[in-house]
């Protein structure tokens, strides 16, 4: 009964005109990239692929594939070029990967992406623990990422950690967010994804920051990446909605624990956002169903038990 | 125009109903002393009305069967509202003899759901509920009324907004001091909510209003931050997300205080609750019932070991 409420052409109409949010969301799936690279066990091959393809029959229009990161760093994203090229890749979906370096990019593409994704952070200490340097020299390190892109018409994304708080610093004040924002999309990155990344973000806090940054970003070019760790990700996402942004990032399965909590929770199921933005009627596009039976296929590989509510509530039907 | 974040209410009044609705949709039969432990834990966490038990038949729901010895065992604080079901007059009488200062009555806005639970209508569940409200009137004891099955239905599916505010108003009139709303299944998401509240609030004035979330599908508290947008400023948990949900095998059911208390510390929204002790309280019960905790909060703070 629930999947039935939650679709609904009297209850999709009446929310959609209520006119309080956007029309349309579109999510931007990463859960084969920020949800495997988060989990102990490492996935082989194979099921990485199967993964992507299943993604790619739900309905889903981005899927982020993997990141071109040495695997000295990164085992998990070890296959990178095997995956890239292994998946199928349909028309009209865009399968974009990280590429944190030069290196990296030109491995990508070789490899046949045809978009790629930067991190930058909102926070110094994230930055020097995570890559070793300042947030100032990571953007000059993609710069020149940018610059290769530019000249092979390859989109970039850039995501921005610690929008709402970071491990080490705390508090990160909404106009840092802003500046770095700023910085990313002058750069020509064509969309911004603000991270919550430990996910101790309140919708008052992402109100905050939002107002910040769309000061500098213009809202069509943003994108919210919340994590659940606190219970939090739907409620920030809501308000984000209202407050216009349009593009949502999520996990199939919730895939991805915390890498600062562990065993805490970490990307906000994919299922669950889009149970709820079905039932405030704005189109997704997505296939509810297919994506839980993705995200059984997966857990079932992973042998362990999702993260997403919706799912635990339909499994016995 | 829609208010968005800001003209949110200074102060929500948790209603804390793990004792009741959370343990008694938990397998475990809890024992009595480790009932009362929790309810004396809970009382000083800072939390103002605490569900304590049902004055039901034993037969129909063997975890409160010992209604009468945790209703007498627990320590009571002054200022908090220590209220417990009492689904007929029998179960009031029984109450009252025991202790009990405030009462809550449960009605349904769905037909199917009443004669599944309480095998009557909703208009004979409201005959029933007329008797009670009428002796805890004479006696000034304040009654609570439930409106279950808000947003949905296990059997009947879609459930009218008009239909709970018709059966919200008829609680309202007979003298229910508060109409807690219930998402019994889980199954509302932000749009229903909305709906759902603004039938109810053109029949019943919004101080007299509560929201009772419910988690299964992962949308309690961004169904509990719309509410709290349109003025709703008293909402039901249940600490450490205890109770699940009896209609939908292995999900989960209330929503966790402690996740719904840091949501509003992060608005600056007062409730007068103290996180940490709730957090305490949740690990107490959790240990005791042999689980984990259903909060995210209490799970990510307890590998951390302190919160930002």
């Amino acid at each position: 009964p629930a999947l039935e409420l939650s679709l609904s052409p009297q209850v999709s109409a009446a929310a959609a005109a209520a006119g309080a949010f956007p029309k349309r969301v579109k999510v931007v799936e990463v859960g084969p990239r920020d949800g495997l690279q988060n989990e102990k066990t490492v996935v082989p091959t194979p099921v990485k692929i199967s993964l992507i393809n299943m993604l790619s029959e739900t309905g889903l229009q981005v899927i982020e594939a993997t990141s071109f990161v040495s695997p000295k760093w990164v085992p998990q994203m070890a296959d990178h070029t095997e995956v890239m090229q292994g998946i199928n890749k349909l028309p009209g979906i865009s399968y974009p990967v990280l590429t944190p370096n030069l290196k990296g990019f030109q491995a990508a593409v070789a490899a046949g992406a045809k978009e790629v994704s930067i991190f930058g952070a909102a926070s110094e200490l994230f930055t020097k623990k995570n890559i070793n340097c300042s947030i100032e020299e990571s953007l000059e390190r993609f710069d020149e990422v940018m610059t290769a892109a530019r000249a092979a018409s390859i989109p970039v994304r850039g995501y921005v950690s610690c929008v709402l708080g970071c491990p080490y610093e705390g508090k990160i004040s909404p106009a840092k967010v802003a500046e770095v924002s700023k910085k990313m999309y002058s750069m020509g990155c064509y969309e911004i994804s603000l991270g919550d990344t430990i996910g101790i973000g309140t919708p008052g806090s992402m109100k905050e920051m939002l107002t910040a940054v769309m000061k500098e970003v213009p809202v069509g070019a943003l994108a919210v990446h919340c994590h659940d760790t606190y219970g939090q990700a739907l409620a920030n996402i809501l308000v984000a909605l209202q407050m216009g942004v349009s593009v949502v990032d999520a996990s199939v399965a919730g895939l991805g624990g915390c890498p600062y909590a562990q065993g805490a929770s970490g990307n906000v199921a994919t299922e669950d956002l889009v149970y709820m933005l079905n039932g405030l009627g704005i189109h997704t596009g997505v296939d509810l169903q297919k994506l839980m039976d993705t995200g059984t296929f997966i857990c079932n590989a992973l042998n362990r038990r999702t993260n997403s509510k919706v799912s635990q509530a339909s499994c016995r039907l | 125009q829609e208010a968005k974040t800001s003209g949110l209410p200074e102060y929500v009044k948790i209603v804390e109903v793990g004792p009741r609705d959370g343990l008694q949709n938990e397998k475990v039969i809890v024992p009595t002393d480790i009932k009362i432990e929790l309810i004396n834990r809970l009382s000083k966490t800072g939390l103002p009305a605490i569900e304590v038990t049902s004055f039901v038949s034993s037969k129909w729901v063997p975890q409160m069967a010992d209604h009468k010895e945790v209703m007498r065992g627990i320590e009571r604080y002054p200022g908090i509202q220590y209220p417990v079901l009492t689904p007929n007059l029998q179960g009031f009488h029984s109450a009252i003899a025991a202790g009990a200062t405030e009462v809550s009555v449960f009605g349904a806005a769905s037909e199917s759901f009443s004669k599944m639970n309480i095998n009557c209508s909703i208009e004979e569940s409201i005959d029933k509920f007329e008797e009670v409200v009428k002796a805890a009137r004479n006696m000034n004891i304040p009654v609570r009324g439930y409106v279950s099955c808000a947003l949905g239905c296990p059997y009947e599916g879609n459930i009218t907004p008009a239909k709970v505010a018709e059966v919200s108003k008829r609680l309202y009139s007979m003298g229910c001091y508060e109409i807690s709303l219930g998402d019994t299944i889980g199954v509302g998401t932000p749009g229903s909510m909305k709906r759902m509240l603004e039938a109810v609030m053109k029949e019943i004035p919004l101080n007299a209003l509560a929201v009772h979330c419910h988690d299964t599908y992962g949308q309690a508290l961004a169904n509990i931050l719309t509410a709290i947008q349109m003025g709703v400023a008293v909402v039901d948990s249940s600490v450490a997300g205890l109770g699940g949900c009896p209609y939908a095998k292995g999900a989960t059911g209330n929503v966790a205080t402690e996740d719904v208390i840091y949501m509003l510390n992060g608005l600056g929204i007062n409730t007068g609750v103290n996180l940490y002790a709730v957090m305490e309280a949740g690990n107490f019960i959790c240990t005791a019932l042999n689980k984990k905790t259903n909060s995210k909060v209490a799970q990510a703070s307890s590998s951390i070991g302190t919160l930002n």
